[in-house]
């Protein structure tokens, strides 16, 4: 009985502590969501003042929508382009900067600053140096006698410009978590491994890199939500432009809901959106989460 | 040999990485004029600053996004403490299923619900408030999880000695969880500060009014507010004002700032 | 044990008030006469005299760099003094998008501003959304057609639906031909004649290109559907009905046009390709990159400061006549106001747009006056006399058209948009992309056909 009751109280405590985290979560994260779930089957736009109900035709529509096709594909480059070259930059960053003897704080500054620049900071900076004529690149090719870009304006080279640009603003944050990986890997393996004789990529691939696996799922999850979530500077550089080939979900959500005022659609590109994070979150878990211990 | 061409490489490559921000600080000190062209000349001024000081009302966007800023930290720091203690040390029941829920928090992050969060932001009349910006954010499962790994190291003796001296739950968890998980707390206070010093869509959504706009999104408004073509060296300044007092304070205590991560984030 | 509970408790308990407020207030404050929404300071002291004070909240984008914002405080600040009874707060609110988006939203929230600059082209839009009203008993309390006969036909095209008017012009331009006049002595064209045809135009171009500078650039970003219909008008007839429910992009005329500006980067090799940024252009034409350009009148006082040569304003040349569309922003009036605040927003609407001031806004600006009395006031007369590329847009007017606006015109016009620039940066034929314009738009608008 006795053991009861503290169960009990336990029990209640948890909860309490928990409540204030959870009521938080439950009004803005799953409480839109499924507010998002109802209004995605109803038409709700400019021609509609009052909602009503109209099954799957929205996301018929969608489907049928040849620019969601295009900010989806778009947006599956982008993350291509992003997560595996910033993740795969900021370890060779970290590991530099680990040994590195000279300049550490430099380095380290160099890679992390714009980290905690805002992405409309970034924007702004970039869209100066990608602009034609007078832009920095611009005067850059110049010097190698290259011909001028239109980086901006033109629907192939717009891609490859924000990933660049999204990629210098990332990698020292995810430097960062790879130096605190590097910081709980024993001095112990590495002497061993010297003993040995072993080559310094050996070491790196049979020491360093495994064991920096959990850094690096979690470094992959976060790069993989950003590519998702980044688009602020759609807004300053190109607005999704030129007929959208820099335009991603997130911004294409934006303009559905707040400038075309399609509620039912932006409800619809919502849950897309939320389930396909939700799916690759579930791949990432089930599958390679076996492999690797958190705890 | 290699590890020279490598190491030359990578100061090449922090060098490389310092050069946006060097050039926007140097375009935002030339004149108007000669912002465009690359003629190298020693032309200084100040008139840059002067003029965006006093184009658009950036010392109210200041405070603006300080207090939201601060606003959230505060909030996240009480919700997450609390949260983390009842994951790390308590067992209950559903506390597996509240867990996933919290997962869920981080793949479903509220940048991506700026629709639907909208919608309730509406329903509560919440919409341009600053304290309407910061709700969806008082929960932060990133936290939750950092404070949960940091407090599941904290040996159970310690909390068992702090009961025997006659602390209470809240005295022990001030006392001793709290203190013993500082850089824990200084590293999460980086991310929240510089994510919500960063923040941008959904402050632009909710906010009409200067006394409720942050700083981004006055940098933005500002920066498209050139419909006779673009001042680089004008929108050059705005832009290091912005980001400027981040930025100092980052390299004031960059050591403690990275040390204090990298003993505490990514575990 | 129980001080813990009670800790935890006051803190989830403080929490909840902040939750619980909220959802306390929707109730009272969703009443539509509360100003913008905005619960600050100003409250109490609009609440001492509720009988005697108005306040009004007027939401103004400002599209032009510079003091400008300080400007329209300033006038709103003359007009409080002058009407101690009325208190307009101004709520800059970025660009034109901007403010349509803030305006939107404030409308779906049920917290409307009173008055509000929008572009011109919102009116479909806006009446779908069931957001304004309309201004006749205003206008004829107040001395009737004369005031509104005063404004020029072209930019009251965009204010009038069904014999109603719901707006009033307030920041107009339209587009006009920027040209270097040093540039045109240089490669031997006569400086006092700007090309007035469209061959004219693409052969003076390949003329004055050379290594480092471009005849001539026609913004493609932003605004990128403005200008395709300077060109549409040129050759024939406007791209849609003026009840802003059908379009017509899918036409001969049309795909005639959208291959001539192509051609002038493909075939002329005057023009950068792809895309150009609207805000960059300006800069370019005053670096002397660029020998000409197609740009708003809104410029004509940032490139009359900063030009360092002498340039010249004209028409925008001709095919078959001259055209342009108008731009720019009006005031409307938003429903839901009682008729205390519908009086005072109009006498403020009137003071904005009082002919001495639309002259210093237009000398100010460089924007179109609004009215054929800004023009007889003397300072006008003056600004004239001494610039007289100042009167060009002005001229023009005769040839304006109303700017592109249908219902769900944020969407029609991305339609545009877009199918436009796949063929600006060569993914697509002008006639193709015409008829997929066409197709995407009038699947847009069969709900408002119906």
């Amino acid at each position: 009985m006795e053991a009861q009751r503290a169960k009990w109280k336990v029990n209640m405590y948890a909860w309490l502590l928990l409540l204030p985290s959870l009521i938080f979560l439950l009004l803005f994260t799953f409480y839109p969501v499924l507010q998002t779930i109802i209004l995605s089957f109803h038409q709700a736009d400019l021609g509609s003042p009052e909602p009503f109900f109209n099954g799957v035709d929205n996301y018929k529509l969608m489907l049928e929508d040849d620019v969601f096709w295009k900010v989806l594909s778009n947006n599956i480059w982008f993350a291509l382009g992003t997560v595996p070259t910033s993740t795969a930059l900021a370890l060779g960053m970290a590991l530099f900067a680990n040994k590195v003897l000279r300049g550490k704080g430099f380095v380290r500054t160099a890679y992390f600053y714009p980290t905690i620049v805002p992405m409309i900071a970034v924007a702004n900076i970039w869209l100066f140096i990608y602009t034609p004529e007078y832009g920095a690149l611009s005067h850059v090719m110049e010097w190698f006698g290259k011909g001028d870009m239109n980086w901006l304006g033109d629907q192939t080279y717009v891609m490859w410009a924000m990933i660049f640009m999204v990629i210098w603003k990332e990698a020292g944050y995810f430097m960062i978590f790879y130096l605190a990986g590097l910081q709980n890997i024993s001095q112990e393996l590495y002497e061993s491994a010297a003993m040995e004789g072993a080559s310094s990529w050996t070491v790196f691939r049979r020491v360093t890199f495994p064991l920096l696996m959990p850094t690096t799922m979690f470094v992959s999850i976060i790069a993989f939500t950003n590519s998702f979530k980044l688009v602020d500077h759609l807004v300053i550089m190109t607005k999704g432009g030129p007929d959208n080939a820099s335009n991603l979900l997130l911004y294409y959500i934006y303009e559905t809901a707040f400038s075309f005022w399609d509620q039912g659609m932006a409800s619809a590109l919502t849950i897309v959106m939320v389930v396909l994070l939700l799916a690759v979150a579930a791949i990432q878990f089930f599958s390679l989460d076996k492999k690797i211990h958190y705890n | 040999m290699i590890r020279r061409i490598t190491g030359a490489g990578m100061f090449g490559l922090a060098v490389l990485w310092m050069f946006p921000l060097l050039w926007a600080l140097w375009t935002s000190f030339r004149p108007r004029e000669h912002a465009t062209s690359w003629s190298f000349s020693l032309d200084f001024t100040f008139d840059n600053y002067a003029k965006v000081w006093d184009a658009a009302p950036f010392a109210q966007y200041y405070l603006n996004t300080f207090l939201i800023v601060i606003g959230v930290l505060m909030a996240q720091i009480i919700t997450a403490t609390l949260a983390a203690y009842a994951f790390a040390k308590l067992r209950f029941w559903g506390r597996d299923v509240l867990f996933i829920l919290f997962l869920v928090q981080i793949m479903v992050p509220a940048d991506i619900l700026i629709f639907p969060n909208y919608n309730v932001l509406r329903d509560l009349s919440l919409l341009d408030t600053k304290i309407g910006i910061m709700l969806p954010y008082f929960a932060s499962a990133f936290g939750v999880f950092l404070l949960r790994q940091t407090f599941k190291t904290i040996p159970h003796e310690l909390e068992e000695a702090a009961r025997m001296e006659g602390c209470n739950w809240f005295q022990i968890l001030w006392r001793v969880y709290v203190p013993l998980a500082r850089p824990t707390y200084i590293a999460f206070g980086l991310v929240s500060v510089s994510y919500h010093w960063n923040n941008f869509m959904w402050p632009l959504i909710i906010t009409n009014s200067v006394e409720n706009r942050p700083l981004t999104v006055g940098l933005a408004i500002f920066a498209q507010s050139f419909e006779t073509g673009a001042q680089w060296a004008e929108v050059s300044a705005a832009t290091m004002m912005v980001i400027f007092p981040l930025l100092l304070a980052f390299l004031m205590f960059q050591r403690q700032f990275i040390n204090s991560f990298i003993h505490s984030g990514g575990k | 044990m129980r001080t813990v509970t009670k800790s935890l408790f006051s803190v989830v308990m403080s929490l909840a008030l902040i939750t619980g407020c909220s959802t306390g207030n929707s109730t009272t404050s969703s009443n539509q006469t509360s100003p913008g929404g905005q619960n600050n300071q100003t409250a109490p002291a609009a609440e001492t005299k509720p009988a005697e004070k108005t306040e009004l909240s007027f939401y103004y984008p400002v599209a032009v760099g510079g003091p400008l914002t300080k400007i329209v405080d300033g006038m709103a600040e003359e007009f409080n003094k002058e009407n101690p009874n009325i208190t307009v707060k101004p709520v800059y609110t970025g660009s034109y998008q901007d403010t349509t988006t803030k305006v939107q939203a404030a409308v779906q929230g049920k917290t409307p501003p009173d008055v509000a600059v929008m572009l011109s082209t919102e009116l479909h839009t806006m009446m779908d959304m069931d957001a304004i009203i309309p201004l006749d008993d205003l206008i004829a309390k107040d001395g009737g057609s004369d005031y509104i006969n005063d404004f020029f036909p072209g930019f009251m095209a965009n204010s009038q639906v069904d014999g109603k008017t719901y707006s009033i012009p307030f920041q107009r331009s339209t587009i006009v031909l920027y040209y270097n006049k040093e540039a045109f002595k240089e490669v031997g064209l006569d400086p006092e004649k700007p090309p007035a045809t469209w061959d004219e135009l693409a052969e003076y171009a390949a003329k004055l290109k050379k290594d480092g500078r471009w005849g001539i650039e026609i913004p493609s970003s932003g605004f990128t559907y403005w200008m395709y219909q300077a060109l549409a008008l040129q050759n024939g007839k406007n791209l849609m009905s003026q009840d802003g429910k059908e379009v017509y992009f899918d036409t001969p005329e049309n795909a005639e046009a959208l291959q001539y500006w192509v051609d002038l980067a493909k075939k002329h090799q005057a023009m950068p390709e792809g895309v150009i940024e609207w805000a960059t252009v300006p800069s370019d034409f005053l670096e002397g990159k660029t020998a000409m350009m197609f740009h708003t009148t809104g410029n004509l006082t940032n490139v009359k400061n900063n030009a360092k040569f002498d340039f010249g304003v004209a028409f925008l040349p001709a095919k078959k006549n001259f055209g342009s569309p108008t731009g720019g922003g009006n005031f409307y009036m938003f429903k839901g106001i009682d008729a205390n605040k519908q009086e005072a927003a109009w006498k403020f609407i009137r003071f904005m747009t009082e002919p001495k001031r639309a002259a210093q806004w237009s000398i100010d600006t460089g924007y179109v006056a609004t009215r054929n009395s800004a023009y007889e006031e003397d300072i006008m007369k003056q600004y004239v006399k001494d610039f007289p590329a100042a009167k060009v847009a002005r001229d023009q007017l005769e040839y304006g058209h109303a700017e592109f606006s249908t219902h769900n015109n944020g969407k029609v016009t991305k339609v545009l948009n877009d199918n436009l620039q796949a063929v600006i940066t060569g993914q697509a034929e002008p006639a193709a992309a015409l008829k997929k314009a066409q197709e995407e738009a009038d699947k847009i608008l069969a709900p408002f056909n119906k």
